[in-house]
């Protein structure tokens, strides 16, 4: 029986895994939907993905979760398609296919579609959300990256700080449309990065897990343990934070320059001009008028 | 019409599918005969056609239609046809100032933002006719080409809202189609195109590509000095070449003379046909479930 899943360790925070055949495909799906936050998922012109994020939603209605959709590619029937009615009652379709950039001045989002977006994940009730976006490739190609990151980051927060139990947000992008810089933006956002390629015909899905920093329990004291002493006592603390930097220009330093005297023969030069010289006892900065 | 290329795209004027965005490459060659040859497919199956024409004249889309069996004044008189001549129209815009919204009114604007007046032309020209039985079938749209609004200073975003704005009218409230041409340079340095096509090619249902031979100028296929730009075919869901033979010059125009009745040298003027075959790049959603 063939392997369905191959994982392999890159690097501290990534899991990449890989994943090809029917198999276990509920259980990945599931897997993608259990830790919240952002799922980016990459496809390209070959391999389109609308398909792979329409499966994500199937399955979060069936673990009971409200959708919501952000739509702006395709009409709301085209994505309804392959949806049972159990499954249409649960996708909130917000529908920025027919007039996206109000150019029939219906103002069906009046304060923009990201705010709209915004809006989606105040919940009215407290199970769990998932928001797609078809796609974040539209957004991106009409708000700048950062506000758009910027917009990202506070949907995938808003489970922290609301009593919604969990928000995914996965968003659709077509790799082709964007540079690297964006690309890498949202890549360093996402929690789960998904990337759909295929040989003969076969699509696989490639995920990108990146695991939770670890953040440590208690503080480690960096001057602990070791053979010479990196610890100040409180008089040599103060003798250090009194001391006057050579270079810094302080206050002091600066009455001292404006109350200097002109000089009073303080400092002489001596010079022994040779046979090549040329003096010319006249100051030459004297036409000078500052 | 090119009855080589209804079959392999399993269509008849009779049998058309509706609602869908066709999108026709070419790199590195001419492929205006695509459109030419919807136009004339579309007209034939007796569809409303509005024709936004930026690169060429009425006429010699009207010569060239004459020889794959239409006339497009005829079309034109009864209203099966709504033709905009750029090149004619647009010098309403240059040399005066249009009274009203002009649909080429970007060509006046420092920084063309949109192209919503030219969409709301198509929407106009589209729109079901008032009460009684509708005289034509579904509407199409038809544009020659898209790359050439890059050249005249839109973005390639906007000109990608004016085909979603066509699509969601077009294909999905009127259920009709949507053809348009855009030129793939193949060049890296070229940002702009480069997102114009990609972005197309994810809206689009249907991808045709019209290519260089990856061989070059083939000699024995035309048998003189000039290039001969051949295109070739090959259809990834069938994987089938198929190829037209010739041996030379005068079997070449022969064989397209019997092939495409009525062309003349004309016709060939600048591109030969020659020996010719095309890419068909489908695109279909595939069900990953």
């Amino acid at each position: 029986m063939p392997r369905p899943v191959h994982w392999s360790r890159r690097g501290r925070d990534a899991i990449r895994a890989r994943l090809s055949g029917r198999g276990q495909q509920s259980e990945m799906l599931e897997s993608l939907l259990a830790f919240g936050g952002l799922v980016l998922l990459r496809d390209s012109i070959e391999w389109e993905g609308r398909d792979f994020l329409k499966a994500l939603i199937k399955q979060s209605a069936l673990c009971g979760e409200q959708i919501h959709v952000l739509g702006c590619e395709i009409s709301e029937e085209e994505f309804r398609e392959g949806f049972d009615s159990n499954i249409n009652s649960r996708v909130v379709y917000h529908d920025l296919f027919r007039d996206p950039l109000n150019w029939s001045k219906n103002e069906a989002f009046p304060r923009g579609p990201l705010e709209a977006l915004r809006a989606m994940c105040r919940p009215t009730d407290l199970r769990p959300v998932t928001i797609a976006l078809d796609s974040l490739s539209w957004l991106l190609l009409h708000f700048p990256c950062s506000t758009v990151c910027q917009t990202l980051h506070a949907l995938c927060r808003q489970g922290d700080s609301s009593p919604v139990e969990r928000v995914n947000v996965l968003g659709l992008l077509h790799e082709e449309l964007h540079a690297a810089g964006p690309l890498g933006a949202l890549s360093s956002l996402a929690q789960i990065e998904v990337t759909l390629d295929g040989t003969m015909g076969r699509t696989s899905a490639h995920i990108l897990y990146r695991k939770p920093r670890h953040r440590p329990a208690h503080q480690v004291d960096p001057t602990a343990h070791l053979t010479f002493n990196l610890r100040l006592s409180k008089k040599e603390r103060e003798t250090r934070d009194s001391l006057t930097l050579p270079f810094q220009f302080s206050s002091e330093k600066q009455q001292a320059l404006l109350c200097s005297e002109p000089s009073q023969a303080s400092s002489h030069i001596f010079y022994e001009p040779d046979a090549y010289d040329d003096l010319d006892p006249e100051d030459p900065d004297d036409d000078l008028d500052i | 019409m090119f009855p080589e290329l209804n079959n392999l795209l399993n269509i008849t004027p009779d049998k058309v599918e509706q609602g869908k965005l066709t999108l026709l490459c070419d790199a590195k060659t001419d492929g205006s005969f695509l459109v030419h040859h919807f136009l004339s497919f579309f007209l034939k199956a007796k569809c409303k056609v509005c024709f936004v024409a930026l690169v060429q004249s009425f006429s010699h889309y009207n010569i060239v239609g004459q020889k794959l069996g239409v006339s497009l004044t005829t079309a034109w008189e009864r209203g099966q046809l709504v033709f905009l001549e750029a090149l004619k129209t647009s010098l309403d815009i240059f040399f005066q100032t249009p009274a009203g919204p002009h649909p080429l009114q970007f060509l006046r604007e420092a920084s063309a933002r949109n192209l919503q007046p030219l969409y709301a032309f198509v929407q106009e020209a589209l729109k079901p006719e008032d009460g009684g039985e509708a005289t034509w079938r579904h509407p199409v749209l038809l544009v020659d080409d898209l790359s050439v609004l890059l050249s005249l200073g839109v973005r390639a975003v906007a000109v990608l809202d004016f085909i979603h704005y066509c699509r969601a009218t077009v294909c999905t409230e009127l259920k009709g189609n949507l053809v348009a041409l855009v030129h793939d340079s193949g060049d890296a340095a070229d940002e702009e195109n480069d997102l114009l096509v990609s972005g197309l090619s994810h809206q689009s249902h249907l991808i045709l590509r019209a290519e260089g031979l990856a061989t070059g100028f083939c000699k024995d296929v035309h048998g003189q000095a000039s290039p001969s730009r051949v295109i070739g075919v090959r259809a990834a869901c069938v994987h089938s070449h198929m190829w037209i033979q010739n041996t030379g010059l005068a079997d070449s125009t022969q064989v397209h003379r019997k092939k495409a009745k009525g062309n003349t040298q004309k016709y060939c003027h600048g591109f030969s046909l020659g020996d010719f075959s095309f890419i068909l790049l489908g695109y279909f959603a595939f069900m990953f479930l």
